[in-house]
């Protein structure tokens, strides 16, 4: 690997310069939803501790976090979640060899979306 | 930089033999997450919202305990890898080793605290 002209190579084209495209946007999309699941895991960790505490406090927490704002952060939370695991197993299916033509990547990418809006519907009407 | 030879540009930089280990370890919990997920909604989203008294009998069940339990663990741990990698690509020097450090803390100090509650709750 003699690499002897290091420092006078052309650079990659960098991010800006591609097209937008699903692949991009919903690789992006799971990285951003898997950061996200921190504030999910921050509330969850504080409604167990909650529970842990007592009774006024548990009221406190599991009342702040079934209210409309904390619906909503939960629902988003249930969202992301299904996302990020549909896009973790699309990373597995990769992992494989399997699934990387441009066609098979774009169909999958599809699936990860209406996938993880379908098993949030299901969710909320299950739980 | 281009008199350093390949050996200089290297030393400190390498595998170190552990190469694999993150991307390894991403897979491992990865799919242990593909279980534990759907096991941990249907466990924890029907208790959201329940009367104190039936929220703690309902966590004194060793099952759900234990997937909740498995959920903190395996779910901040995959968290903690993941965010390294994030910071890894967008910051360097100073700030990448302070945010590394936070969030180490902020992943397995979580972790504990939910373990503690759970801990509590089922014994």
């Amino acid at each position: 690997m003699a690499d002897v002209n290091r420092g006078n190579r052309p650079l990659s084209p960098h991010l800006q310069i591609y097209r937008k495209q699903l692949n991009s946007a919903t690789s992006i999309l799971n990285r951003i939803t898997g950061i996200a699941m921190l504030g999910s895991a921050l509330l969850i960790v504080w409604w167990l501790l909650a529970a842990a505490t007592g009774e006024a406090y548990f009221d406190l927490v599991d009342g702040l976090m079934t209210s409309l704002l904390g619906d909503v952060v939960m629902t988003l939370s249930v969202l992301g979640l299904w996302y990020h695991t549909l896009g973790g197993l699309r990373h597995l299916i990769w992992d494989t060899g399997r699934g990387l033509e441009l066609e098979a990547a774009d169909r999958m990418g599809w699936a990860m979306i209406v996938g993880a809006v379908a098993l949030t519907i299901l969710t909320l009407i299950f739980v | 930089m281009k008199f350093a030879t390949d050996r200089k540009r290297v030393i400190g930089l390498g595998s170190a033999r552990s190469g694999t280990e993150h991307f390894w370890t991403m897979t491992l919990t990865s799919v242990a997450l593909m279980v534990l997920t759907p096991l941990f909604v249907f466990t924890f989203g029907p208790l959201l919202g329940q009367p104190y008294d039936a929220v703690i009998a309902a966590l004194g069940h060793p099952l759900r305990a234990l997937i909740i339990a498995l959920m903190l663990i395996v779910g901040l741990h995959h968290f903690r890898l993941g965010i390294q990698v994030v910071v890894e690509d967008y910051t360097s020097g100073l700030t990448r080793k302070g945010l590394l450090i936070a969030f180490w803390i902020i992943s397995y100090g979580l972790m504990a605290i939910g373990l503690f509650a759970i801990a509590k709750l089922a014994f």
